[in-house]
């Protein structure tokens, strides 16, 4: 039985560089995931406590793996919704890798993996975030590829 | 005719475009965007219910035929999809394939929706699975920037080939 999972893939043109600066840079976190303040430093062990704007945890774990520019894994628990915080930790694995390059186009594509899983059993956290990755992911992409988000308030 | 209540949506992307509904509408209908983010194939389509529905390669074959069942400008375009220039595929059932475009906030959701009217396997869903993000964000940069993010057609993942010969020759589509 595989463990319930989100998995969402997006292209970036971008470098593998800049996108793991985009996603372990607390200042560029809060511009593309809502305001959410992030307190980590992003190494292995350190905690992982994202904050929304008027100071509430949002979420609580942990940096078990940092391999820049290539993998971060972080064991995170939901801590605003009871609902989602009684189904426990999760594994949330960001994956950089170099798609294509057209030199000819000024084409350079970055593919980013996120795979959220759960470590024990239910549904709602996953739903949660499969709401929310697809938002998260592509107001990424936009300020790397732009230099501004698509929208800075979270849409119902 | 497609009995489109059978079919249920086994692929599902959801992107957030800076745009109006307008231009993500073009962007999925105009073959000068459609060339920039589907690997270089030009849509072809009689803006009607019941009309044709192609994606040409760039020597004027036919990569994807199939035949619109909804275009509701700029909102949402459905249409029976059917992968004619891979000779693994091309006796599959046809696919429903939906793009959504809504207002959410600021923003435009589109959504994109793989449908099929049997119990497919996931080794068939996997080429599915891992072109549309190719596309989907590739329409994306597209829209923003005005600029193409090129990215080559995977083959085929491993086992699509091996899973789709088994179910042509066995047609589950057919059981009752």
């Amino acid at each position: 039985m595989n463990k319930p999972k989100f998995v969402y893939v997006t292209y970036i043109r971008t470098t593998p560089e800049k996108l793991w600066a985009a996603l372990t840079n607390p200042q560029t976190i809060k511009k593309y995931w809502f305001g959410m303040t992030v307190e980590t430093d992003f190494k292995v062990g350190s905690p992982w406590r994202p904050k929304f704007e008027d100071g509430r945890a949002a979420d609580t774990g942990e940096i078990l793996e940092s391999d820049p520019p290539r993998q971060l894994v972080i064991r995170w628990r939901n801590e605003f919704k009871p609902e989602l915080k009684a189904e426990g930790y999760s594994r949330c694995t960001m994956a950089i890798e170099m798609a294509d390059y057209y030199p000819d186009v000024g084409g350079k594509a970055v593919k980013l993996t996120v795979m959220h899983e759960l470590e024990g059993e239910g549904a709602k956290f996953i739903e949660a975030v499969s709401g929310g990755w697809p938002k998260v992911l592509s107001n990424l992409k936009s300020l790397l590829e732009t230099g501004d988000v698509a929208f800075r308030v979270e849409a119902a | 005719m497609v009995e489109i209540a059978k079919f249920k949506p086994n692929t599902v992307y959801v992107t957030y475009i800076a745009a109006t509904p307008e231009q993500v509408w073009q962007a999925l209908t105009d073959p000068a965007f459609t060339r920039q983010y589907i690997f270089g194939f030009a849509l072809e389509i009689e803006p009607r219910v019941g009309g044709a529905f192609k994606l040409l390669t760039a020597d004027g074959s036919t990569h994807v035929k199939g035949e619109v069942l909804d275009l509701s400008p700029p909102r949402r375009l459905s249409c029976t999809w059917g992968v004619k220039g891979m000779q693994d595929f091309g006796e599959l059932p046809d696919c429903v394939v939906t793009y959504e475009i809504e207002t959410s906030g600021e923003t435009m959701k589109l959504t994109l929706t793989e449908s099929r009217s049997w119990d497919v396997p996931s080794a068939i869903l996997a080429g599915g699975r891992a072109g549309w993000p190719k596309i989907i964000s590739g329409l994306k940069s597209v829209v923003e920037t005005g600029k193409r993010l090129r990215m080559a057609m995977e083959g085929p993942p491993p086992g699509m080939i091996e899973a789709a010969q088994r179910a042509i020759a066995e047609k589950p589509w057919e059981r009752r």
